[in-house]
């Protein structure tokens, strides 16, 4: 995959969800939601090579998902939390498509029920 | 008696969509919901979508046919074939929807698992879908549908954008 422009939110998006699809960058992402580290602080809980860590994390920048600060020696690596949202509504819309459906199915099944208590037994 | 139940949605390995949620009803009152057209034209269909015609055939081997029909007035023809009918346990049936891009003409395979526990009913809905990029695509057409009217809008506004391009 070669790092350019994203002409739209399909294709930013299809860049976000390869960048999501490997466990290891999922698990630098979520040491980062405990706030920012270096290349370094990233390795230690893997069992890689640094370069290997770097590697993943230039996928999750070119994602958008990653930036790196300024400072030259240690270039802190910090989570950019709206690309990840844009990925986590993916889901959800698709979610509310069907919560609406459902919620409606709730509303049937209470009527059916009340027909089913009043036809075994429910007395007025 | 209101409490919102909640949906869960996952991708799960490379084929699958899986929903999941609980109804505070027996299972052979869901079984029936997902199997009788006149209680689906009750509730399926998301955002503002009606079910205008539903046609079941429920034995194996036999057909349903749902048209969806938009606010704007589209329809969407959704079909398939009955391929296990377990009341109220499980029911699995071939799904397409010709209409829908993202579904790319090809048949997913929808299985409803249905788990009774003190009166309410588990449902496990499972989406299969042949490649991931359909499975995703599926995913994705939901998230556009979820924007809805904004969705609409902004294919509005690209159209105009292309026929300016290519203008």
């Amino acid at each position: 995959m070669e790092a350019r422009g994203y002409s739209t939110v399909d294709e930013r998006l299809d860049v976000t969800f390869a960048a999501l699809a490997d466990p290891t960058r999922r698990a630098i992402l979520a040491r980062l939601t405990r706030g920012e580290a270096s290349v370094l602080e990233l390795t230690e809980p893997f069992a890689m090579s640094q370069p290997a860590i770097s590697k993943h994390l230039k996928v999750l920048e070119r994602a958008g998902l990653v930036s790196r600060g300024r400072d030259a020696q240690r270039r802190p690596c910090r989570l950019e939390p709206v690309a990840l949202r844009a990925a986590t509504e993916w889901l959800e819309g698709y979610r509310r498509f069907w919560s609406e459906s459902f919620e409606r199915l709730d509303e049937v099944l209470n009527d059916l029920s009340d027909v089913g208590d009043e036809q075994t037994g429910g007395t007025k | 008696m209101t409490e919102t139940q909640a949906l869960s949605v996952v991708a799960r390995n490379e084929h699958e969509i899986v929903m999941t949620r609980v109804f505070a009803a027996p299972r052979h009152l869901v079984f029936a919901a997902l199997t009788e057209p006149g209680l689906l034209r009750r509730w399926y269909g998301p955002h503002g979508h009606r079910l205008v015609v539903c046609e079941i055939d429920l034995r194996v081997g036999g057909d349903w046919r749902y048209v969806v029909r938009a606010p704007d007035g589209s329809e969407m023809v959704l079909r398939g074939t009955y391929t296990e009918i377990t009341p109220p346990v499980r029911l699995v049936h071939t799904e397409l929807n010709e209409d829908c891009w993202a579904a790319d003409g090809v048949d997913a395979t929808v299985t409803y698992e249905l788990t009774e526990r003190s009166e309410k009913t588990l449902l496990t809905t499972t989406s299969w879908y042949p490649s991931t990029e359909t499975r995703d695509n599926v995913l994705r057409s939901g998230m556009e549908r979820g924007v809805g009217q904004a969705y609409s809008k902004l294919e509005e506004a690209l159209e105009s954008v292309d026929r300016e391009v290519s203008a």
